[in-house]
C-alpha cells in the first residue's frame, strides 16, 4: 500500500469524462449521490456530445459530469476543474480546449493508450501539455483491469474508474456501492455483483498506487434534502401544483422533464401526451385548460416559435395554460443541448399582436418545483398564459435543495359546475379596475358562450367597432397591472448602494452572486440584482438601479459589444433584459453577455466587475488565470 | 361521469327541462343566403333536440373559416380557436373532459390543408368526438383560392388559369390511417339523409369523421350541379348504415355496402365517377384515446395524490436512514 499525501479543502471541481457511451454519467451520479450523502453542498452538470454514437476517440464524442462539491450549498458550475479522470486523451483534450479545468490540475488517464498504435502520438502529446502548463498525471490501467471482471470492459470500466476516482476523494465506499445498488437495481443479480465488484477494485488499486488522497469538507449541518436536475424538479412540481396533463412533443433539452413525468405520472393522478407535433401540443393544453383542468406544455427554443399562435389564442380567450420554455442556444436550431437566455423577448413579443402574458424565470432547481405551483395558480386567478423560462443549464444540473412540504394548498380546487347565475352569464365580465373575470366551465348550465379569437366584447359576441377593441386590449393588458400590484420589489444582493449594479435574471445568479461576495472580499463596490418576474416585471427596479452609479445585466444571450467594428451607441443591440429595463425604466444600463453555450463561470463575472471597477490586479487574485 | 344517485335525485325531485330547438340557438347566422352552412347547423340543432343533450355538456370546437363560425350560432361552450387547429383543442378537450360531448367543425382547407397533420393523427388516435367537414371545394371566407379538394382546372384567385392538380380525395386518406373508426358522407342538398347520417355518427363511441359535400352560393355556385341530380353519387345501403329513402333514389342510383367491410370501402372511395353518400366504414370496437389514457391514471383524493408524490420525493431524498 502507498503512503499517501493528504490534501483537505473546502471545495473540489472534479470531472469523469469518457466517450459516449462508456458510462461516465451513471459513474458520476453514484459518485455525486454518494458525496450528497456524505454532507457536501453539490452541484453537477452533465457534459453532453450532440449525437448519441459520435465518433469515438474524438473530442467531439467527449461525455460525462462535472462535479462541484463542498461544504457550503453550491449554487453554480463554478469555476475550473481541479480533478479530471479521463477514459481517453482526447476527451480530456476537449476539456482543455474547451478552457473548463485548471492549468495545474490533477489528471487521472487510462493507461492503455499509451501502447495503443493509433493513439500513443495524441496521448504523449496531451500528457505532456498538461505536464508543460504544470498539472500532474496519474496513469491508471483502466479498461485494463476492467477486463479482468467483464468480457466487455467498455461495459464495465466505468465501475473501476469510480472506485479508483472515489478512493482518491477518501468517499464512504459502503455508499458508493449502495449507491452502484440502485443504478442497477433493474437489472440481475450478476451485473449487480459485477459493478460492485468493480468498484471493490478500482477502490483496491488506488489504495495500492495512489500518491495522495483528497478530503473534501462537508456542509456544518445535515437537513432533509432533495437532489435531482432541474427537468425532474419542473415534472415532481407539476403534480404537487395538481397538474394532470402535459402535452408535449419531444425536443432537446425540455424532454427529459417529459420523461420524468411520463415515468410517474400515471401513478400520480395524471398523464402525459406525445403529440403529433409542437402546435398540437399547445392546442391540446388549450383544449384541455377551456374544459376547466389547466393543462401544461413543456418545449424549447424551436418549439417556442411553432406556439405563438396559440399563445396569442390563449391570451385573447383568456384561457389559463403554463408553457414552459427550456431554453437552449439559437437562432434556428443553434446549439440543441446547450444554454442561453435568449428566449425572453420572444415569450414577451413573440405572439401576433399585443399579447401580453405572465413571464417567471426559476434562478435554481429549487425554484423549478416551485415555480409550478405558482405558474398554475397565476394561468387561473389571471386568465393568462404563464411562461416559465428555465434553461439546459438548470435542465441537466443537479442541485440538492430542502425536501418541499407538501400540502393541499398547493393543488387546485375542485371543479365547480353549479349552475352559472343569470347577472354573472358574461363569458368576459371584465372587473374595470382589474382586468379580470370569472370564467365558465363546460358543463356549467346558464354559461353556454363561444371564446374566440377574434375581437369580441364582455358578453363574448365578436366585436369589430374601435370601442370595443380598444377596451377588451385593455383588459387584457390591466391584468398584468393587477400583478404587478401585488408584487414585491427584489432585494439586491452585496449592497443596497454603490458603484456597481449587475441586474440578472434566471440560472445565472448563483454564479454572479458568488462573483459578487468574492470581489466584495476584495473591497468592491458591487452588488447583483437577481429579477424573477420578467411581465410584469417586479416593482422597485428603477429604485434599486439608481443607487449605483453604474448598472449592467449580465447575461447569457448575444449583444453588440461596445467598442466593435461599426459598433455605435445608436446602432449597439442590447442584450435582452437589458433592452426591457432600458425601455421600461430610461436608466441608462449597460450590458455583459456571452453566448458560450455552458454556464458562466463566477471568476469570469469577477473579471468583468474588476475591469469596471479598474481592479486588475483583484481580478488576477480571484479569477486563477486570465478569462479571453 | 354518471352518478346514479344524483340521476335518480333529478328524476324524483326536479323537474326535467324538456329542451326545444331554441334552446340551442344562439346569434342570428351571418352566412350568405343559400349557402349550405344553415342547413347543417339546423340539422346539429335537431340531433341536440332529439338527444335531449344538454347545451352545457356540449362544446363545439371550431378552427378558421366560414364553416368556423358554426360555435357562434350553436347554444353550447364553444371554441373557435385558429385556422387547423380545431381537432387539437378538441382532443385537449376530450382528454381533459371525458364526460363532455365534443363536436368539431371545418373546413375543407381547415381540415385538409393546413391542418393536416392534425386530421391524420386524430383519426389515429380515435378521441370520442363528433367531427365535421364542410367541404365545398373552395377557401371562401377568404375570397376564393383553390383548396385541396378543389377539382382540376378550376378557376380561382390563386389559380387564374385553372387548378393544377387532381384534387385530393380526403375518404382514401381517411380509411388509409390507423384506427380510423368511423366515416360517412353526405350532402346540404339532401337533407334527411344528412340528418340521419349525423345521428349515425353522433351515436358512434371513437372518431366519427362526418365530410358534408357544401355548395358555396356565391363563389361555386354551380359546383354541385344545379339539381342534386346532376351530381353523379351513389347511396351506400346497409340495414347497419345511413337508411336511403326512396325519395334519394330518384337523385342517384343505391348500392348494398356493409359498413365493416375496410376494403370494399376502399374501393368504393376510390371511385371517382361517383360520390358514395352513407356510412362507408364502421368499427365500434376499437378503444377510444381518452379511454386508453384514463383507464391507466390512478385516481385519487388530494390528500392521497400528495402521499404518493411525498413517496416519490423519498426516491430523490439524500437521508438513507429516512
Amino acid at each position: 500500500m502507498q503512503e499517501k499525501k493528504r490534501l483537505k479543502v473546502g471545495e473540489h471541481i472534479t470531472e469523469l469524462v469518457s466517450d459516449s457511451g462508456e458510462g461516465a454519467q451513471k459513474a458520476s451520479v453514484a459518485f455525486a449521490k454518494a458525496s450528497a450523502l456524505m454532507g457536501n453542498g453539490l452541484w453537477t452538470v452533465e457534459v453532453i456530445p450532440a449525437e448519441i454514437q459520435p465518433p469515438p476517440h474524438t473530442v467531439g464524442a467527449t461525455s460525462g459530469n462535472r462535479i462541484r462539491f463542498g461544504n457550503k450549498p453550491m449554487t453554480n458550475t463554478g469555476d475550473l476543474a481541479d480533478v479530471v479522470v479521463a477514459f481517453n486523451e482526447m476527451a480530456l483534450k476537449g476539456r482543455m480546449l474547451n478552457n473548463m479545468v485548471k492549468d495545474d490540475m490533477l489528471v487521472l488517464i487510462d493507461s492503455q493508450w499509451a501502447g495503443h498504435p493509433v493513439h500513443k502520438k495524441t496521448y504523449n502529446e496531451v500528457l505532456d501539455e498538461v505536464r508543460r502548463k504544470g498539472g500532474t498525471v496519474i496513469e491508471v490501467p483502466i479498461e485494463k483491469e476492467a477486463a479482468r471482471v467483464v468480457d466487455d470492459p467498455r461495459r464495465g470500466k466505468n465501475m473501476f474508474a469510480l472506485g479508483v476516482w472515489a478512493r482518491l476523494y477518501t468517499r464512504d465506499l459502503e455508499l458508493v456501492k449502495s449507491c452502484v445498488h440502485e443504478l442497477f437495481a433493474k437489472k440481475g443479480q450478476e451485473i449487480i455483483d459485477n459493478n460492485l465488484n468493480l468498484v471493490q477494485r478500482g477502490w483496491d488499486w488506488g489504495e495500492e498506487h495512489l500518491p495522495l488522497e483528497i478530503v473534501v469538507e462537508t456542509l456544518p449541518e445535515l437537513k432533509p434534502m432533495l437532489a435531482m436536475n432541474g427537468n425532474t424538479a419542473i415534472a415532481l412540481g407539476a403534480v404537487a401544483a395538481g397538474f394532470e396533463l402535459c402535452s408535449m412533443y419531444p425536443i432537446t433539452p425540455a424532454t427529459s422533464a417529459s420523461h420524468a413525468l411520463a415515468d410517474f405520472f400515471e401513478d400520480l393522478g395524471g398523464f402525459v401526451h406525445q403529440a403529433e407535433d409542437e402546435i398540437a401540443a399547445i392546442g391540446v393544453a388549450v383544449g384541455a385548460s377551456f374544459a376547466g383542468r389547466t393543462a401544461l406544455t413543456i418545449t424549447s427554443g424551436p418549439g417556442m416559435a411553432l406556439k405563438t399562435e396559440f399563445q396569442g389564442l390563449a391570451v385573447m380567450t383568456e384561457t389559463p395554460l403554463v408553457i414552459v420554455d427550456v431554453q437552449r442556444g439559437g437562432p434556428s436550431t443553434g446549439l440543441p443541448t446547450k444554454i442561453e437566455q435568449s428566449d425572453l423577448l420572444h415569450s414577451l413579443y413573440g405572439a401576433p399582436g399585443d399579447a401580453p402574458k405572465i413571464v417567471i424565470a426559476p434562478a435554481s432547481i429549487e425554484d423549478c418545483f416551485h415555480v409550478m405551483i405558482t405558474a398554475r395558480k397565476l394561468a387561473e386567478d389571471f386568465r393568462i398564459p404563464v411562461i416559465v423560462l428555465t434553461d439546459a443549464n438548470l435542465a441537466t444540473g443537479q442541485q440538492m435543495f430542502d425536501r418541499p412540504r407538501l400540502s393541499t394548498e398547493m393543488l387546485p380546487p375542485p371543479l365547480d359546475l353549479s349552475p352559472v347565475p343569470e347577472e354573472e352569464r358574461n363569458p368576459f365580465d371584465w372587473d374595470e379596475k382589474t382586468g379580470l373575470s370569472r370564467r365558465h366551465i363546460p358543463g356549467q348550465a346558464g354559461g353556454t358562450a363561444v371564446v374566440t379569437g377574434l375581437n369580441h366584447s364582455r358578453d363574448g359576441a365578436v366585436a369589430h367597432d374601435k370601442d370595443s377593441n380598444e377596451h377588451s386590449h385593455t383588459m387584457r393588458s390591466r391584468k398584468l397591472a393587477t400583478l404587478f400590484s401585488t408584487l414585491k420589489a427584489p432585494v439586491p444582493h452585496g449592497a443596497e448602494e454603490g458603484e456597481l449594479l449587475l441586474v440578472c435574471w434566471g440560472s445565472t445568479r448563483g454564479a454572479i452572486e458568488e462573483a459578487v461576495d468574492r470581489m466584495r472580499a476584495q473591497g468592491a463596490s458591487v452588488a447583483s440584482l437577481h429579477i424573477t418576474f420578467l411581465s410584469p416585471l417586479q416593482p422597485g427596479i428603477k429604485a434599486v438601479m439608481q443607487r449605483f452609479r453604474k448598472v449592467m445585466t449580465i447575461e447569457l444571450n448575444y449583444s453588440d459589444k461596445a467598442g466593435d467594428p461599426l459598433i455605435t451607441p445608436d446602432n449597439r443591440r442590447y442584450g435582452q433584459l437589458a433592452m426591457m429595463l432600458r425601455a421600461q425604466t430610461l436608466v441608462d444600463v449597460d450590458c455583459w453577455t456571452r453566448v458560450p453555450g455552458r454556464p458562466l463561470m463566477p471568476m469570469e463575472i469577477a473579471a468583468v466587475i474588476a475591469e469596471e471597477l479598474g481592479m486588475r490586479e483583484a481580478a488576477t487574485s480571484v479569477t486563477q488565470e486570465t478569462v479571453a | 361521469m354518471s352518478n346514479s344517485i344524483y340521476d335518480e335525485l333529478l328524476e324524483s325531485e326536479c323537474e326535467i327541462k324538456e329542451y326545444e330547438l331554441e334552446d340551442y340557438e344562439s346569434n342570428t347566422p351571418r352566412w350568405c343566403k343559400g349557402c349550405g352552412d344553415h342547413g347543417i347547423l339546423s340539422s346539429v340543432q335537431r340531433l341536440l333536440r332529439d338527444r335531449q343533450i344538454a347545451p352545457e355538456n356540449v362544446v363545439c370546437v371550431s378552427g378558421i373559416g366560414c364553416s368556423s363560425r358554426f360555435p357562434h350560432y350553436l347554444k353550447t361552450y364553444g371554441f373557435h380557436s385558429l385556422h387547423g387547429r380545431a381537432l387539437t383543442v378538441a382532443t385537449g378537450v376530450k382528454l381533459s373532459r371525458p364526460d363532455i360531448h365534443v363536436l368539431t367543425v371545418m373546413g375543407d382547407g381547415d381540415c385538409f390543408s393546413i391542418g393536416g397533420n392534425h386530421w391524420l393523427h386524430s383519426i389515429r388516435y380515435n378521441t370520442n368526438m363528433t367531427v365535421l367537414v364542410f367541404d365545398n371545394e373552395i377557401y371562401a371566407l377568404t375570397k376564393m383560392q383553390a383548396s385541396p379538394t378543389s377539382r382540376q382546372g378550376q378557376y380561382s384567385n390563386t389559380s387564374p388559369r385553372g387548378a393544377y392538380l387532381d384534387s385530393l380525395n380526403p375518404l382514401t386518406v381517411i380509411l388509409g390511417i390507423t384506427n380510423c373508426s368511423f366515416l360517412a358522407q353526405s350532402a346540404t342538398w339532401l337533407p334527411g339523409h344528412m340528418d340521419a347520417t349525423l345521428q349515425r355518427a353522433w351515436d358512434h363511441k371513437g372518431l366519427s369523421f362526418v365530410r358534408i359535400l357544401q355548395k358555396c352560393p356565391v363563389y361555386m355556385p354551380k359546383n354541385f350541379g344545379e339539381t342534386p341530380g346532376d351530381y353523379p353519387a351513389q347511396f351506400l345501403s346497409h340495414t347497419e348504415g345511413v337508411p336511403v329513402d326512396r325519395g334519394l333514389l330518384r337523385t342517384a342510383p343505391a348500392v348494398e355496402h356493409d359498413p365493416r367491410d375496410i376494403h370494399r370501402a376502399r374501393e368504393i372511395a376510390q371511385d371517382s365517377e361517383r360520390a358514395p353518400f352513407g356510412l362507408l366504414y364502421h368499427n365500434p370496437e376499437l378503444p377510444s384515446y381518452e379511454e386508453l389514457r384514463h383507464g391507466r391514471v390512478t385516481r385519487m383524493a388530494p390528500q392521497e395524490r400528495l402521499d404518493a408524490l411525498d413517496r416519490k420525493l423519498d426516491t430523490f431524498a439524500l437521508k438513507l436512514d429516512d
